[in-house]
């Protein structure tokens, strides 16, 4: 096909193609790439915010393509205008009749008007229909626990922006929220002690080999956080009651990881790396945070743990048979702020508050 | 022309195998038919075998596998003696040390017992093989440097393992047998002391660790490029400088004034790589026995400035609905 002197040429003088064709092409690729990014911008581009100091490296690093989506929860939040008269009269009369105690003061279009917003916001459609329902029964005491969240926690819920919490800030839409635990307990078989609960993939230790039980530790027993000695020297033995071992390091760094993966930030999002539990480094979310751990404390064991004996069987936790419990993500859900911030309480005030007459 | 290379060999001796020197005793003490193996020749000698195992060799081995056995089984019981299970959480299993406070004494079995037993064999296990090293150079007629560098790591590891724990007076100091949890065992004792990086000897360690590379780097370096001239002769160069010590020598002198000499930058790199543990464990020892708080002894020596500035994104003029790109709402 090709002319004969083409490839006698071609035999009588031997080179080395490749080692060029290489060359030139890995150079033709840079080019391009190159090219390519400095006309069409870089693909993958990033945002941070500084979150202290020059120089201290703290900064939140995110792909903007990911922070600038719209937590997608929020285009099912129904507000209080989507709420139309024949929905408001459509609930039930025997509905009308189960008010929750906490809610003894509102006018009954007000109080059909949150039934309707309640069915929708946790996809319960019979809710508050019949007293014995566990449901109902349940709403009851979330009811009081939404106003008392609104006015004693309002430091935490309130920290940037009137916002508040309501049953959607949890449950969005599903009977269930999701990102509730249980009790774990010893996660691993024919071991004792600290070698009991730890070594294991749970949703609890956030897939690490960190403690599982660092959430039934902090957030539901009190459990002691700090872990350091505030002076360069301290006489302390391990063995002493009392004395914050490396094992109880492991444990709040456990909480730690999933305070930071809930909130979807960093170490640096509160603290200076350098010196963790420095109070003088820490950023104003730390002291938010710090709420947020007392906060959960509370819902935890005044308001979710005594509602043990209401639940059925398969709304208990598998180990323990325990009740459902809140922490950061339940409501967070890996967002600084639980729907990005939306104000759920502007429009629903019965919920913002207690009501002092009840 | 055939060329004769270290790693990726296009020319591998192999022949009839060399069994080192006779002596009396040398059919005994030296284990396994010697054999050739192609794939090792791409990255060393060809020639696999014999090995003379000793008694220390016996000791060593047999009370190793004991030890990792041990570690392996404690895994396999905690996933209930299941296989998969036991592949799938292998990384996140360990055999940890007594829970705190059992101090010093004699845990349970399943809480830190089983980890004393393994440490005990470990122990003997590394040891043998550290006397290993003292006999088979005294038998060469050689220097002890091997057994002495093996000496500071093995001085890290029981800092980490022995000396630490007892000073601290708690088993439980020590560090797990596991992949990921002895990884968190790191970070958690760097955080529980105030961070290990306001800890000079901990600084040391990485000076030596990393001048270490560099070292390697630089003298892996230098010998391949003076292999053409027979720098790759090195013991040859050292006692008769030739033309490849010379260029070698000329190069660093003119690129930044100074050089080793052909037999210094070998106790440049044994120096390095020797201070690497033996700082780093004395740096661990004083955690938690003489410092509890390495950033605030820091400060307290001043070296640990505070930064201007303030602290959260509100100083920056920023705001949570601007990062997520929703400042109108």
């Amino acid at each position: 096909m090709l002319p004969k002197w083409f490839n006698t040429w071609n035999r009588d003088n031997p080179t080395n193609i490749y080692g060029p064709a290489i060359l030139v092409g890995a150079a033709g690729v840079a080019v391009t790439v190159a090219a390519f990014i400095v006309v069409v911008g870089q693909p993958f581009k990033t945002d941070s915010l500084q979150t202290g100091p020059r120089g201290t490296g703290m900064s939140v690093p995110e792909f903007v393509s990911e922070v600038r989506d719209a937590d997608p929860t929020i285009a099912g939040y129904l507000r209080r205008d989507d709420i139309t008269e024949e929905d408001i009269a459509g609930v039930s009369a025997e509905a009308l009749q189960n008010v929750p105690p906490a809610l003894g003061n509102i006018s009954d279009e007000d109080y059909a008007r949150l039934v309707v917003a309640m069915r929708s916001w946790t996809g319960i459609p019979d809710l508050m229909e019949d007293p014995d329902n566990y449901q109902t029964q349940i709403a009851y005491t979330m009811v009081g626990m939404v106003q008392s969240i609104n006015e004693d926690w309002i430091g935490h819920v309130q920290s940037n922006a009137v916002v508040g919490v309501n049953c959607y800030t949890c449950h969005r839409g599903q009977a269930v929220p999701s990102e509730i635990w249980f009790r774990l307990g010893p996660v691993n078989e024919a071991a004792g002690g600290w070698a009991a609960v730890q070594n294991r993939v749970t949703v609890q230790s956030q897939y690490t080999s960190l403690p599982s039980d660092a959430l039934e530790s902090y957030l539901l027993d009190y459990g002691r956080i700090g872990v350091h000695d505030l002076e360069a020297h301290v006489a302390a033995y391990p063995s002493e009651e009392g004395y914050p071992t490396w094992q109880d390091t492991e444990r709040t760094f456990s909480l730690m990881n999933y305070v930071s993966n809930s909130l979807g930030v960093n170490c640096v999002f509160c603290h200076n790396s350098r010196a963790f539990y420095d109070p003088e480094q820490v950023t104003p979310q730390w002291a938010t945070e710090m709420l947020g751990i007392t906060m959960v404390q509370e819902i935890n064991n005044d308001w979710l743990v005594p509602l043990e004996g209401l639940y059925p069987e398969e709304r208990l936790g598998p180990v323990f048979a325990d009740a459902p419990k809140a922490a950061c993500k339940t409501c967070h859900k890996g967002y600084q702020q639980p729907l990005q911030g939306l104000n759920v309480i502007d429009e629903w005030p019965e919920l913002a508050l207690t009501d002092p007459e009840s | 022309m055939a060329e004769y290379q270290n790693i990726f060999t296009q020319v591998q001796v192999q022949g009839t195998p060399e069994w080192g020197m006779e002596t009396e005793q040398s059919g005994q003490e030296r284990m396994g038919r010697p054999g050739f193996s192609t794939l090792i020749g791409w990255i060393g000698n060809a020639q696999l075998g014999p090995v003379w195992l000793g008694w220390t060799g016996m000791v060593s081995l047999a009370t190793g596998i004991l030890a990792l056995n041990i570690i392996g089984l404690n895994m396999l019981a905690q996933v209930g003696w299941s296989i998969p299970e036991f592949i799938r959480q292998l990384f996140w299993l360990a055999l940890e040390p007594p829970s705190p406070e059992y101090g010093l004494r004699i845990p349970p079995l399943n809480d830190g017992g089983w980890y004393i037993i393994a440490s005990f064999f470990l122990l003997v296990s590394v040891m043998s093989w550290w006397a290993r090293t003292y006999l088979l150079a005294m038998e060469h007629k050689m220097g002890k440097h091997v057994f002495w560098a093996f000496g500071s790591a093995i001085w890290l590891f029981l800092v980490l393992g022995l000396f630490r724990p007892i000073l601290m007076g708690s088993w439980s100091e020590a560090v797990p047998y596991g992949i990921f949890p002895h990884l968190d065992w790191t970070t958690a004792f760097s955080i529980r002391y105030g961070n290990l990086y306001y800890n000079p000897f901990h600084a040391l360690s990485i000076v030596f660790l990393y001048g270490s590379v560099l070292l390697f780097a630089m003298h892996g370096a230098t010998i391949l490029a003076v292999t053409r001239y027979g720098g790759d002769r090195e013991l040859e160069q050292i006692v008769d400088r030739g033309t490849a010590t010379e260029r070698a020598a000329l190069f660093w002198r003119w690129t930044m004034g100074f050089n080793a000499t052909m037999e210094g930058i070998h106790r440049w790199a044994w120096w390095f790589a020797v201070l690497t543990p033996i700082t780093g464990g004395i740096g661990i020892l004083l955690t938690g026995t003489v410092v509890d708080n390495w950033f605030i002894w820091a400060q307290e020596h001043h070296f640990a400035p505070m930064y201007d500035g303030s602290y959260g994104y509100e100083a920056f003029g920023t705001t949570y609905q601007g990062f997520i790109g929703q400042e109108s709402n």
